[in-house]
């Protein structure tokens, strides 16, 4: 039992980086960015594709999350350049990847049986071999947060937040939110093909479909972890969000055990994602019906 | 120092509900005016201003500020010369940003942002000095998120947020509409000091006659897109609501029909 938490908990965190990749663009830039399934799998696509042609994995993982950058490039232009929905935007650039991808795998899966990654050299180094994945999924996410803290707390992260926030007056002060918003979906894909390339190389293969629902698992990780850290720093918000996908790859991990399939998941996590979402107007909901009741008894 | 000349702006061209807006609309403000603007429903009054901020472009004619023309000067772009307040406390502020985050965007209003932090350690204690000396009761809360503060607070914020860094001019689109009348007055009041102490150039949109009387040293009224009324100096210190009712019936040919305007 503690190995299968153990494993929820290291997936979960290199999850995570995908959920803080969402996390920028709904929640920072309030933005619903269905790029996300397409630019996961181009992560994993390339991730596997450069390791299995002998590039040097963590390289190879640069080259994920800049494939992931240009995709995100690809839905901020389509959005403020050409005056496309953003909702429409992204589902046009993850419809397209889902051709790119195939094409950048050849095949619909790349197997790396026997290929170095990044996950198998640590374990060569000496590393215990069941700790491996958990030490750097958590190498990844400290670097990822501190980064991210770093950014949205200088001018042009502010200047992405209020953006998010409130674009007619961030155009006032004279910042273009054509720049901010383009500049959002490029980091948050970025992030999203970080963890796409991670968990390939992790799992030791590439699929066309691993990224299906990418975006639902994302939001369901932010949601929970939002419900968890309630009102708190930006800093606490992001370690809430990695808190949220290892609440949410454990749920899973148990769900399974209880006989569910994998293949449920899916529906799974969309009423979790469904239900989390109802909350603020069931708890309106209930303030008022309190409030009727407390009316015809006064 | 602002100046429109024979502005034309047309919405929907080309289709039944085509809307001429603004007639050659002229508009010469010298530096430190302070111009009221008063008009019926559709007059153009927003629309003017809109003009000048770069919300959109005029068909024809030419916008020039401090002697640039920046009539074809995409809105971020302009920002550098102007200091906006809204009709609506929310619009002026970002509401899930701290008082000290919303001071620091716009005390960098028409710069270049880069990768050096958003807010400093002695801009924080510079704001906290700012608002002491605003009297809104804000000094001790410049973490607090901007949603939680009241219109009038917010409204007295966005004032301060606009003329943070001095504009060329300020523009106040009925920033008091949305207030009751006591907050109303408490934020004009405010205007009035914040214009007077840095000689700011402004033009306001108001629908209060009497607020457009009392404040500024210059009235302009319009009408279907033009400017019917311009008053200045003494003419404007001696003038009552009466007066300005019976000349704009006079200049346009009908009576007022800004309901809000005949109420307040």
């Amino acid at each position: 039992m503690f190995w299968i938490i153990q494993s929820a908990v290291s997936q979960g965190i290199l999850w995570g980086i995908m959920a803080l990749g969402v996390y920028i663009t709904f929640r920072v830039l309030n933005f619903a960015d269905l790029t996300v399934d397409g630019s996961f799998t181009l992560g994993g696509a390339l991730s596997a594709l450069m390791v299995l042609n002998g590039v040097d994995p963590l390289l190879a993982i640069l080259f994920a999350t800049i494939g992931g950058m240009a995709a995100g490039l690809c839905t901020g232009v389509l959005n403020t350049k050409l005056r496309i929905p953003g909702l429409l935007a992204s589902i046009l650039t993850q419809i397209a990847l889902y051709s790119i991808n195939l094409r950048v795998m050849g095949s619909p899966n790349i197997s790396l049986l026997r290929i170095d990654t990044l996950f198998t050299r640590v374990r060569d180094l000496g590393f215990p071999d069941r700790w491996v994945t958990l030490a750097l999924a958590l190498v990844f996410t400290v670097a990822v947060i501190a980064l991210m803290y770093w950014f949205f707390g200088t001018e042009i992260g502010s200047a992405i937040r209020a953006t998010g926030d409130n674009p007619r007056m961030i155009r006032a002060l004279g910042v273009h939110t054509d720049t901010t918003t383009i500049l959002a979906l490029v980091l948050g894909n970025g992030l999203v093909a970080l963890s796409g390339g991670l968990i390939a190389q992790q799992q030791g293969y590439s699929d066309i479909g691993m990224g299906t629902g990418a975006i639902v698992i994302g939001l369901a990780a932010i949601i929970i972890g939002e419900v968890l850290f309630f009102k708190s720093t930006f800093y606490l918000r992001l370690t809430g969000v990695i808190v949220g996908a290892v609440v949410y790859r454990i749920v899973i991990a148990l769900v399974l055990r209880v006989g569910l399939r994998s293949t449920d998941m899916k529906l799974f996590t969309a009423i979790l994602v469904a239900l989390a979402l109802y909350l603020p107007t069931l708890r309106s909901h209930a303030r008022q019906f309190d409030l009727r009741r407390r009316g015809r008894h006064a | 120092m602002l100046d429109l000349i024979n502005i034309n702006k047309t919405f929907y061209p080309g289709t039944p509900n085509e809307n001429h807006v603004l007639h050659d609309l002229s508009l010469h403000l010298d530096n430190g005016d302070f111009v009221t603007v008063i008009g019926g429903n559709g007059a153009g009054k927003s629309t003017m201003l809109n003009i000048i901020s770069g919300q959109f472009f005029p068909e024809s004619g030419q916008v020039t500020i401090d002697g640039q023309d920046v009539t074809w000067l995409p809105e971020h772009k302009r920002a550098v010369y102007l200091g906006r307040v809204f009709q609506d406390p929310m619009q002026g502020t970002a509401g899930d940003m701290g008082i000290d985050e919303n001071l620091a965007l716009a005390a960098r209003r028409g710069k270049r942002r880069g990768l050096s932090w958003g807010i400093g350690k002695a801009e924080r204690d510079l704001y906290r000095e700012t608002l002491r000396g605003f009297g809104l009761g804000l000094e001790g809360r410049l973490s607090t998120k901007v949603r939680l503060l009241s219109g009038g607070q917010r409204q007295a914020l966005t004032l301060l947020m606009a003329t943070l860094l001095k504009p060329s001019i300020l523009l106040l689109d009925e920033h008091t509409a949305a207030l009751d009348p006591k907050t109303g007055a408490k934020v004009l009041e405010l205007t009035r000091q914040l214009i007077e102490e840095h000689r700011l150039t402004t033009l306001m949109i108001t629908h209060n006659m009497r607020e457009a009387i009392q404040y500024g040293n210059r009235l302009i009224m319009m009408h279907a897109g033009r400017i019917i009324l311009d008053i200045r100096g003494k003419e404007k210190q001696n003038l009552t609501v009466e007066d300005l009712l019976h000349q704009f019936e006079r200049a346009s040919g009908t009576v007022l029909d800004n309901d809000r305007m005949l109420l307040s």
